[in-house]
């Protein structure tokens, strides 16, 4: 697929004007040493998807920690649902973050506890009657094709089906906003393609806003240039030179937030590191 | 250099004090898991049951046979039970339980919640909504301090009859003998000082071991560290806490 073709948008384009699901103003982060996040601003607007690209250790997955309140900015503030975070007392904070998605870069499945267990962990904890549980959690299992491993154990499933089962645990509430944490990191491109897949069903049919961190180009570019056929079952390209126009992209080098635009804009930029990545 | 070390030491104190803090709090806010309450009491209360009764079972033994040699220099081999009960009851009893219980349990809870810290299960909790001190400490805490209490009983209790299987079949003295002067020794402040203890105790060997492998860094290292770090500080707290409680109560009770 050809970027750098006219730019054109395909699907919905996220509200203009609607106030952010998140919104990082000026944050910056260290510990005991340099920055780990210095002076970062983004938003993310309701049924948004924003891919955060950069080469690891550039400090990703801190900053998708800090979205849900799981790590305290040093400086800077950060909204979340509307609702100033930086500060809130972690009482306050877990009703927020009951209503984020997120997936750990290692699944961080509760080994001790069955996929069933695991995918249904809020749903037990709110004492929801556990008919209810097994058919929201097959549905779930179902979502990511994995309705059969629902009595097994986390130890005993594959790198790739452990992730599956991870998404499935953030997708089951219903979230209001997902954050995937290098969703496709270690595995193989078959699987990889499947997980990519499962984001991209979630973004366009429950259009749920999402931060996806990853340094694959390849994962990034697929979400931007091709979309889910529910009837068909799986996903199909674009038309040329088309790109989500609810997916958008973000670059971060040594801790700074250095590109924040368009698939377009971003194959187009004339900076050097953003140049360098690309190729 | 020592600064630096001293200051550590008054962060980790400082620490502990507030996850401590935090972690009795919890009990009187909902929600309270009490389904883990009940899973923890069988893991620490059934669970170290045996150890706890065999050790106690041979400590009782071996107070019987030191004691008698050196009572029988006096004359006085018939004092045995009255040496084993109080000796039992007042210090061995609730330090030797504290110091069984906090190696097989501080030890398994630093490395369970380390292990969950390194995988990011911890992280994942609190991302689902869930307060691991909730969740995880708070039971932890309760069901040691609720098992210990009885675990020292029954420690106590194996170590009087330990002492009697030595004064009957070893020393072949009187068992009546043995169990009247026993009983006749007790009074109720070495009860109480006997049974207060292990509050104590209960409430370190948890509290350590949650605290050690909640603040776990640096991957499967780092959980060896903790553990490491988790049961040698319980084991010298109890000690030392019982040190003080002793002073406490010798101080409450001859008044």
């Amino acid at each position: 697929m050809n970027l750098t073709a006219d730019h054109a948008t395909h699907g919905t384009a996220p509200a203009a004007g609607a106030e952010p699901v998140v919104a990082f103003s000026h944050v910056s982060i260290s510990f005991f040493g340099p920055p780990v996040l210095d002076d970062v601003s983004f938003t993310v607007a309701p049924g948004e998807t924003r891919i955060l690209l950069g080469p690891a250790g550039v400090g990703k997955s801190v900053l998708l920690k800090l979205a849900n309140g799981l790590l305290r900015p040093d400086e800077g503030s950060i909204r979340l649902f509307g609702q100033e975070i930086s500060h809130m007392k972690d009482e306050k904070l877990f009703p927020l973050r009951a209503r984020v998605g997120m997936v750990f870069q290692e699944s961080a499945l509760f080994d001790s506890l069955t996929v069933r267990d695991n995918v249904a962990y809020q749903l037990i904890g709110e004492r929801v009657p556990d008919d209810v549980i097994d058919a929201r959690v097959r549905e779930a299992l179902t979502f990511v094709g994995l309705a059969d491993t629902f009595g097994f154990f986390p130890g005993s499933l594959s790198g790739g089906m452990r992730r599956r089962v991870a998404i499935a645990r953030a997708l089951i509430h219903g979230p209001e906003l997902v954050l995937y944490d290098s969703p496709t990191g270690g595995l193989d491109p078959i699987t990889s393609t499947t997980i990519i897949e499962l984001i991209m069903k979630q973004r366009d049919v429950s259009r749920t806003p999402s931060i996806l961190v990853t340094h694959r180009l390849q994962d990034a570019f697929t979400l931007s240039t091709h979309r889910y056929d529910v009837e068909k079952g799986g996903m199909v390209p674009l038309p040329e030179g088309q790109t989500d126009p609810g997916t958008t992209f973000m670059m971060m080098e040594s801790g700074r937030l250095i590109f924040d635009g368009s698939v377009h804009d971003l194959v187009h930029s004339e900076d050097p590191f953003v140049k360098e990545f690309l190729e | 250099m020592f600064d630096k070390t001293a200051k550590k030491i008054v962060l980790t104190v400082q620490d502990y004090s507030l996850f401590s803090y935090r972690a009795a709090q919890n009990l009187f806010k909902p929600p309270i898991y009490w389904p883990e309450f009940l899973v923890q009491s069988d893991v620490i209360g059934f669970g170290s049951a045996s150890i706890v009764l065999l050790s106690g079972f041979f400590t009782g033994g071996v107070l019987a046979l030191q004691s008698a040699a050196t009572l029988s220099e006096f004359g006085a081999t018939a004092m045995t039970g009255r040496f084993v009960s109080l000796t039992m009851i007042r210090e061995l009893g609730p330090v030797l339980t504290g110091i069984m219980v906090s190696g097989r349990n501080a030890s398994s809870m630093a490395s369970e919640l380390g292990s969950m810290v390194v995988t990011e299960q911890i992280d994942a909790m609190r991302a689902l909504g869930v307060d691991p001190m909730r969740k995880l400490v708070t039971p932890r805490v309760c069901s040691c301090v609720a098992m210990l209490f009885f675990l020292t009983i029954l420690a106590n209790a194996f170590g009087i009859l330990g002492g009697g299987a030595v004064t009957v079949l070893m020393n072949h003295q009187d068992a009546n003998q043995y169990f009247s002067t026993a009983w006749e020794a007790l009074r109720y402040p070495d009860i109480i000082q006997g049974l207060v203890k292990p509050l104590f105790s209960g409430f370190i060997i948890a509290s350590i071991g949650c605290f050690y492998g909640m603040r776990t860094t640096g991957g499967t290292e780092g959980v060896g560290r903790s553990t490491i770090s988790a049961v040698v500080t319980a084991s010298v707290l109890i000690i030392f806490v019982d040190f003080l409680v002793t002073q406490v109560m010798l101080a409450t009770f001859s008044k």
